[in-house]
């Protein structure tokens, strides 16, 4: 009974229908426009030629890497940016977030600037022997770079929404805090932590200025598939438009693998 | 000899300058490679004194120029950064009449200052130790490089392969690689910063820039005299060379494709 009352107060009046389904379709006609440019016929050559099966396969391991260390790096930072109490907190907050506002190709300049060999660590990482420059690991660094952000909003936003008083008194009860992280904070988190994690890896998948700027572009070491299909854009368009519907089908996957068990709010 | 009333003509678009051509056609559009950026401004200033006829411009890669066309972008004229683009304009019933070469370019190593890896020609490329950036395949200038290694038979192992010419430059100006494959007048913007290593005989093979009419022009007159502008005229030829682009052997297009 008062499920229902809730249920029909709780939805939204008639008229968001329209605008609502045109934000939709701000989303879904290019996608429906893109679709009727493909050509369906030539589709499995387009895609299992060996530059795209080079250019998934390098996406999707330097994406769950990157995500990896999203999820290493991010988690922490969270736990301090929604816990610690010092003075510049905001602004390290404000500065952690800059890459979601940045256009990526001035965040793949700033990594240049720093790993390139001309760059600020540059000198230091040659001696050590390591050139990160041209290889995949720039990819990694460059996908971290521009997802971190999701991961951090979506695990501080959990964090802040945990009940204080299950905290305490697990705490009382004598646990430590890494205990209390590990068996009480840690799993009331996991669905901030997966969304988090999802929107990272999509992020890190879709990544292109950041990549491009910095990374390089080598078949197999450094070219993604958003560089294949910028590349293949001059060249052969169908493949590009193929390409990109690939990519499209990845993304979808992974975001309903997390989203899809969401309920409207009130059922 | 030219006749009196073409003289006073003449003389009436001199004095009223605007004013005659505001009659009907005071603007062009022309559609040009990205590679020839600042030689066309200044062209186009040029042809704007003389004929009181603006120019309004839209630079891109050659490629995605003929594909704005195909979608209906209204343009006067199209000057593309290879023939092989032409040709495919041409393919799709773009081009008004027949395409004529105006600009001949060729590819140059370029280095850090310095050239802190000593390289000395083409061959040199081949010392995987030489951190070389080059363009793709896919892209004029790749098609170029790939010519280019074949000619003299090097094999060349890039860290990168970029998807612009002037991207391969920004690697090697801020000398995070040792050399790259530009063309001349890339080579010349980076002047100071780069040093520029001839290639002996790349200019036996050269990268030909066609320029032409679009069919679909609102101002075929004016832009029939932009081209010819761009073709003859004295002082625009002094800027193309200037910006280090070559008098092309003769201007007539190569309609079959080479590969």
């Amino acid at each position: 009974m008062l499920n229902t009352a809730r249920r029909s107060l709780s939805r939204p009046p008639a008229w968001v229908l329209i605008p609502g389904l045109l934000g939709a379709a701000v989303i879904l006609l290019p996608m429906t426009g893109m679709m009727t440019r493909l050509n369906w016929a030539e589709l499995p050559g387009l895609l299992s030629s060996a530059s795209s099966l080079a250019a998934l396969r390098l996406s999707l391991w330097t994406a769950l890497t990157a995500t990896l260390l999203c999820l290493l790096l991010g988690v922490p930072l969270a736990l301090l940016l929604a816990h610690a109490r010092f003075r510049g907190l905001a602004l390290l907050r404000s500065l952690v977030l800059l890459p979601l506002v940045l256009p990526p190709v001035v965040g793949g300049l700033a990594l240049l600037y720093t790993f390139g060999r001309q760059g600020l660590l540059g000198g230091a990482l040659e001696v050590l022997g390591v050139q990160i420059a041209y290889s995949s690991i720039a990819v990694v660094l460059a996908m971290t770079f521009v997802s971190m952000p999701f991961l951090v909003i979506s695990v501080e936003t959990a964090l802040r929404g945990l009940d204080q008083e299950v905290l305490d008194a697990a705490a009382v009860d004598g646990a430590g805090r890494t205990r209390l992280l590990r068996h009480i904070t840690l799993p009331l988190i996991t669905p901030g932590l997966v969304s988090g994690a999802v929107l990272a890896f999509a992020r890190s998948l879709g990544e292109f200025g950041a990549t491009l700027a910095f990374a390089g572009n080598q078949q197999g070491v450094t070219r993604t598939l958003p560089l294949e299909i910028y590349l293949q854009r001059e060249a052969d368009p169908d493949a590009a438009m193929a390409l990109s519907l690939l990519l499209i089908a990845v993304a979808v996957v992974v975001i309903s693998l997390a989203y899809g068990r969401m309920r409207p709010t009130a059922a | 000899m030219r006749s009196l009333p073409a003289l006073f003509s003449a003389g009436c678009c001199a004095l009223l300058l605007g004013g005659c051509a505001a009659a009907a056609e005071d603007e062009i559009t022309v559609f040009a490679a990205a590679s020839l950026h600042e030689v066309f401004e200044e062209i186009g200033e040029l042809y704007t004194e003389e004929t009181g006829t603006k120019v309004r411009f839209n630079f891109a890669g050659s490629s995605g120029l003929v594909e704005q066309l195909e979608n209906g972008a209204p343009a006067d004229v199209l000057a593309t950064a290879d023939e092989e683009t032409m040709r495919g304009a041409a393919a799709e019933g773009l081009v008004s009449g027949e395409a004529e070469v105006f600009a001949e370019n060729y590819l140059v190593i370029v280095t850090p200052a310095g050239n802190p890896s000593n390289v000395a020609s083409i061959e040199s490329l081949e010392d995987n130790a030489v951190e070389t950036v080059i363009c793709a395949a896919q892209v004029p200038c790749g098609a170029a490089t790939a010519r280019a290694a074949e000619a003299f038979g090097v094999q060349i192992t890039p860290v990168s392969e970029e998807t612009s010419v002037t991207d391969v430059l920004g690697r090697v100006r801020s000398g995070e690689a040792d050399a790259g494959l530009v063309y001349n007048t890339d080579a010349r913007q980076g002047v100071g910063e780069v040093e520029t290593i001839e290639i002996e005989g790349a200019e036996m093979d050269p990268n030909r820039y066609p320029l032409t009419l679009l069919e679909r022009a609102d101002s075929p007159e004016a832009g029939q005299e932009f081209v010819d502008f761009v073709l003859n005229n004295q002082q625009a030829r002094r800027v193309l060379a200037g910006a280090g682009f070559t008098e092309p052997q003769g201007s007539a297009m190569t309609w079959e494709s080479v590969d």
